[in-house]
């Protein structure tokens, strides 16, 4: 019978990624609303960081230890889990969806016959049964999921989708239970991470941010938006496709593997807004979007929104922003 | 050496969606369709391995007849044969199903290399390829952005959060999911699109059936529930609409 909840808690260099507590935050509202209690997983060479984790609100930690979890593997990160999962016998194990998790989880649930309920946004648990919601079409839809048939359920929350800082604080500390666990053979060697050269745009200190995506059809258009940032005194930045195609270098993209930017205007032109994208930017003072899909994810962050065709509404902006200007 | 490239079809990207009648997926009547925007850079980065390595590329895509246009542009791209397992019930699916059937659809074969996209564009689970590596018994690495397979050893850069990057030795054969931008993907040639006439396309049934075993189940789809009031400008006048913009971001916004 399976039972309880386990939730990963990510590390990298010996730091925990604050994205975890957004998932201890969602496992505790899982286990409040099924009755079920809450345990951490921590995967690593000792019990150093789970010892970091047990001031939250949690029937214990479970410390997973083998000295080739030094260096995060999915081989020997995938051995190490299934290991604490069949011990255990959850009935959930959450995760965070991150570039880590997204890398070793499926693995793992697939040993147990399975994929993850990916990159859901919420979940609802009433009378005992869960349900998740998950974007598809790069968040232009939702759609509702419900796992059956038995064993754990493996599920991962999307950045942002609960708040870390409402992950429940314990009264007294949760208990840490070391575990030495077998690790098969790794078949992969990490090198140092590292980043590339520094960025020669640090976009982070602009107060204004004319941002493109594949709306603008062609490297020669992005004169348009080029021109919209000079008058407001902004930089130019862009989604992913823009740079992946080479019509501006990398270091002007935002989100999840770009920058992260707070300006106080961002004026996305022809972004969808995909959830990539707006980890990078969606705390910006104030939000435009054009685009002339109104279904547009980016709309649902957006302050003011345009329907409509970028290369009638740049040009128009541009000239009523030159009148109030004089 | 012989490498495979798993590809999907997916809606394109600028279609507008449409929730179907019984509300549990989008109405495909509606829609155009394109090659899986990853998957497209997956092909990519198989044809120049080949082109350094030697050996032949193979597509193994799962989809209804229609995909065959995103295999036969792979053909015309390069690519030398196909394998597809045809299915029209699988766009639902979940990612361990997917990848169960196109496992078993390239087990026989022994592929020294496996490439796949990170991440569907519609159902986005961003599983298939690490779960096929796994039912391979294969190692893998995701978000890929550069192969180093100069030597003997093959070496892969791996994207991480926030522009940090880690390169992995890897055994081989292995399984690599593939990141967009790794490189520029090229068109595919007159010559290119009539060699592609000639190249082999296999079909196949898919191992399992659409349902078997299946732990996840769609029960609703629908368009996300907005969070934030968005003050929609111009009425889809795009002058009036500019000019309202102006006004705001400089009496309300205080951004001009
Ligand atoms: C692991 C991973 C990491 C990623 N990292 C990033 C990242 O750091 N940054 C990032 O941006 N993306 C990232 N992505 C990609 C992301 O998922 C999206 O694919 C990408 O953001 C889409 O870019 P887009 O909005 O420009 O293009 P699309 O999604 O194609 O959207 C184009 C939009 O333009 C609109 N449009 C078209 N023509 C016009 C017109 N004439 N006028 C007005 N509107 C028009 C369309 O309606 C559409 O909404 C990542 C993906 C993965 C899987």
């Amino acid at each position: 019978m399976s039972n309880g909840i386990l939730v990963f808690v990510e590390h990298r260099q010996g730091v925990i990624n604050k994205v975890s507590f957004e998932a201890v935050a969602a496992a505790q509202q899982l286990g409040a609303s099924l009755g079920q209690e809450v345990t951490a997983v921590v995967l690593g060479a000792d019990a150093a960081l789970a010892n970091e984790v047990t001031g939250f609100k949690l029937a214990g930690v479970v410390s997973a230890e083998n000295p080739k979890l030094a260096d995060y593997t999915p081989d020997a990160y995938a051995d190490a889990f299934e290991k604490v999962v069949r011990a255990r016998e959850p009935q959930y194990v959450i995760f965070p969806h991150t570039y880590l998790v997204r890398d070793f989880a499926p693995k793992l649930a697939a040993r147990f016959g399975k994929g993850l309920v990916s990159d859901c946004v919420r979940m609802k648990a009433e009378g005992g049964a869960v349900t998740f919601t998950r974007r598809l079409f790069q968040g232009k839809m939702d759609a509702d999921v419900v796992a059956s048939g038995g064993g754990a359920v493996f599920a991962t929350f999307q950045s942002g989708a609960y708040r870390g800082d409402q992950a429940e604080r314990g009264g007294a500390a949760a208990a840490v239970e070391s575990v030495a666990v077998e690790v098969g053979e790794v078949r992969m060697q990490p090198e140092a991470p590292f980043q590339e050269v520094k960025a020669a745009v640090d976009l982070t200190k602009t107060d204004v941010i004319i941002a493109i995506g594949r709306g603008i059809k062609s490297q020669e258009n992005i004169a348009l938006a080029q021109k919209l940032a000079e008058l407001l005194g902004g930089d130019i930045a862009a989604s992913r496709p823009i740079c992946d195609a080479g019509w501006l270098p990398i270091d002007r993209q935002i989100g999840s593997s770009g920058q992260t930017v707070a300006p106080k205007l961002y004026i996305a032109l022809g972004i969808s807004g995909a959830i990539q994208h707006l980890v990078g930017m969606k705390n910006a003072g104030t939000i435009v979007a054009v685009n002339k899909d109104a279904e547009a994810p980016i709309f649902d962050i957006a302050d003011y929104g345009i329907v409509g065709d970028l290369f009638e509404v740049v040009p128009a902006l541009t000239e009523e922003i030159q009148k109030l200007k004089g | 050496m012989k490498i495979f490239v798993l590809m999907k079809q997916v809606p394109n990207k600028d279609a507008v969606l449409r929730v179907r009648g019984d509300g549990k997926w989008v109405e495909e009547g509606d829609l155009s369709f394109e090659v899986n925007e990853s998957d497209g850079y997956a092909l990519e980065e198989s044809l120049r391995l080949k082109e350094k390595k030697g050996g032949e590329v193979v597509v193994a895509c799962l989809g209804p007849q229609r995909a065959k246009s995103v295999i036969k542009d792979a053909l015309a791209r390069g690519a030398d044969r196909a394998i597809h397992v045809v299915a029209d019930d699988f766009a639902q699916a979940g990612p361990f199903a997917v990848a169960k059937v196109l496992a078993e659809a390239i087990r026989g074969e022994q592929p020294d290399l496996v490439l796949a996209g990170l991440q569907s564009d519609d159902q986005g689970y961003g599983q298939t390829g690490v779960i096929v590596a796994e039912l391979l018994g294969l190692p893998h690495a995701t978000i890929v952005i550069d192969v180093d397979y100069s030597s003997e050893q093959l070496r892969v850069k791996r994207e991480l959060e926030s522009g940090w990057y880690q390169w992995y030795t890897m055994q081989t054969p292995a399984l690599l999911t593939i990141q967009s931008g790794i490189s520029q993907i090229r068109y595919a040639t007159l010559k290119g699109i009539m060699a592609a006439k000639k190249k082999e396309i296999r079909e196949a049934q898919p191992a399992i059936a659409a349902g078997e075993g299946e732990f996840q189940t769609v029960e609703r789809v629908y368009l996300p529930l907005k969070q934030k009031q968005t003050q929609f400008l111009g009425d889809g006048d795009a002058k009036k609409g500019a000019a309202q913009l102006a006004e705001k971001l400089r009496n309300e916004a205080r951004v001009i």
